[in-house]
């Protein structure tokens, strides 16, 4: 059943035209992750579905009813924010409580609900204190237990991470999926981070300058990108572009470009001859940037220790390569 | 940081110091002293500690207003007619400002200067026009003459618009995805978080209140209404000779409830600045 649907979403500011016409559908329990570089449109999307911007054009659908124009408090969607925008004069049973308070309910019932989900958080200690008084792994709960106790249709997540430091974010981004399976509510996922983005998402929306560049399963929109821009933005390092024609490949479409994830080249004795200029080792991989005989920049990603030849050769398995419209980006 | 204490800097402050702590005392050491001696400039610094009576003598003393209200009396209305203007000012300008912040609607900015504006219309300029709106609505000799024509502020206003345009935005919008609308979330969120701004205001404007002079001296013509600061003006009549102790007395009464406001309200003011992280 579809929880929310967008239809032909579309936003503009005066004659800037941030979001052109979406078309989203959102399955109940699904964790969808939007992802884009900044500016791309995520967030604007997200908080159209908020409430919190009007849309130029389109239907949002919620549970089959039309809440494009509804404002946001009737909309029964929760936000983590960012910063968490945790209400700095409230300890945090409060802040975890209010929603429930200003819809009436009783004070035991709210006691009640807000100690669950602290329990649920490990905030149970921490209920009488300041968001002041917190670190931000600890505020970020509980932005996350506010979200939950209100027991909304939808969740929205406005890069719920990027605030905190890289360990944190590891753990947060696993808890956070946990948390979601668990409770099984539809959530909306923006981020920047396209690891966050395929570890967490039952499906991504990549998007591109206010457009979604292709919907699908993590897995697929790695391993099938529908644009060179997607092929770029996903996976790091960036997948490797060049013309097949100068790198001596035969047997490719005509007027194309020709991509291959670092993870794909292999070093071998005897192929397209490779210049090294750069070798990073990482440790368990070594990431090896170069140029192919023909001047065209490859990087590749070599398990285990850095190889200590200096002339290497470079074999791109067919079987890897992706091709895309050297005019329009598509995939072919 | 230095270890060594600045002697200099120390000096400065304490000269400072001096400079205001100086005619206070004079005004207290004064009130304890013959009205004659005062008069004739014969002043000592040093307080005759027997006619500390002076003080409750001054509460009682009725000759300052020709209807002999005594001090204690205009104390009160000075209180009042301070206490008025200064909840009032912030009641009105708190709503025009969260309106101006908060609300996008037509000639939103045109209020926002019309109010600016009126910082440049204090109630000296328009003190005749005023005078003619109270008396023409007989509220001459009222607590409303007294504190409505100087309650509208666009100093609180646009103080108040600066600390409201400093919330972030994430703020504003958690509240209302959790469902406040505007009143409640002028209740939860504006009024709370900007309690520190409020105690700080209500004692400025306590203090602006209470030293007012020239419209009560229009609008309350009636004893009855006579402040205290109009009080010990008219204790200085030129015709007869002034009881110079009993004024400094009085004085010195007159500066105690702003001290009280100030030193009640200096608790909230720093407890609201340490605690909040806006």
């Amino acid at each position: 059943m579809a929880i929310l649907e967008l239809q032909g979403l579309a936003k503009s500011f005066g004659a800037t035209s941030v979001l052109k016409a979406i078309d989203l559908t959102l399955a109940s329990g699904e964790m969808l992750v939007i992802v884009g570089a900044s500016g791309c449109g995520k967030s604007t999307l997200l908080r159209l579905v908020a409430g919190l911007e009007s849309a130029s054009a389109g239907r949002i659908l919620l549970d089959g009813v039309d809440i494009t124009r509804q404002d946001p408090s009737k909309r029964d969607v929760a936000m983590v924010f960012q910063n968490y925008a945790l209400y700095p004069h409230m300890n945090v049973a409060e802040n975890m409580g209010y929603a429930l308070k200003l819809r009436g309910e009783s004070r035991a019932a709210i006691a009640a609900k807000v100690e669950e989900a602290a329990a649920l958080l490990g905030l149970s200690e921490l209920l009488a204190r300041r968001p002041a008084q917190l670190s931000g792994g600890q505020r970020q709960r509980v932005a996350m237990g506010r979200a939950i106790v209100r027991q909304p249709k939808l969740f929205l997540f406005d890069e719920p991470l990027s605030n905190l430091d890289a360990k944190l974010r590891v753990s947060m981004r696993a808890e956070i999926r946990r948390l979601q399976k668990r409770l099984g509510i539809t959530s909306l996922y923006v981020t920047h981070d396209q690891v966050e983005a395929m570890t967490m998402a039952d499906r991504l929306i990549v998007m591109e300058a206010g457009r979604a560049a292709q919907i699908a399963a993590p897995m697929e929109v790695f391993e099938r990108p529908a644009s060179r821009f997607v092929a770029q933005f996903m996976g790091a390092p960036a997948m490797n572009i060049f013309d097949p024609a100068r790198a001596g490949l035969t047997d490719v479409p005509p007027g194309t470009m020709a991509g291959i994830r670092p993870e794909y080249v292999e070093l071998t004795a005897d192929g397209i001859p490779f210049t090294v200029e750069l070798v990073e080792p990482l440790g368990t991989e070594t990431l090896i940037h170069g140029t192919l005989r023909c001047g065209q920049r490859l990087t590749l990603r070599h398990a285990g220790p850095p190889p200590s030849q200096d002339g290497l050769n470079v074999r791109l398995p067919a079987e890897a390569l992706h091709f895309f419209d050297a005019e329009s980006g598509a995939r072919v | 940081m230095k270890d060594k204490p600045d002697y200099l800097a120390h000096g400065v402050l304490l000269l400072g110091v001096a400079l205001f702590v100086l005619p206070i005392w004079v005004m207290i050491a004064g009130a304890t002293q013959s009205a004659g001696a005062i008069a004739r400039g014969d002043l000592s610094l040093i307080p005759n500690l027997r006619h500390l009576g002076i003080f409750g003598q001054a509460l009682f003393f009725g000759g300052a207003s020709r209807a002999g209200y005594p001090v204690w009396h205009m104390l009160l209305i000075s209180f009042a007619m301070a206490a008025g203007i200064a909840a009032g000012k912030i009641a009105i300008s708190l709503i025009s400002a969260f309106a101006i912040a908060f609300f996008r609607f037509p000639f939103r900015k045109l209020a926002f200067w019309t109010i600016f504006l009126t910082l440049m219309l204090p109630v000296e300029v328009r003190i005749i026009p005023s005078f003619a709106v109270v008396s023409s609505l007989k509220l001459i000799n009222t607590y409303g003459g007294l504190t409505l024509p100087l309650i509208a502020s666009a100093t609180a206003t646009l103080l108040f618009r600066q600390v409201f345009t400093a919330l972030p935005d994430e703020l504003v919008e958690a509240a209302r995805l959790d469902g406040a609308g505007p009143l409640v979330f002028l209740r939860d969120m504006v009024l709370p978080v900007s309690r520190a701004n409020l105690a700080a205001l209500f004692v400025i404007l306590f203090v602006y209140g209470w030293n007012q002079y020239l419209w009560p001296l229009l609008a309350a013509s009636s004893p009855a209404y006579t402040t205290v600061v109009l009080g010990i003006v008219q204790m200085m009549a030129p015709d007869q000779m002034t009881p110079w102790n009993l004024v400094m007395a009085t004085t010195t009464l007159a500066l105690l409830p702003p001290v009280v406001v100030v030193l009640l309200l200096q608790g909230a003011f720093v407890r609201g600045l340490t605690e909040t992280d806006k």
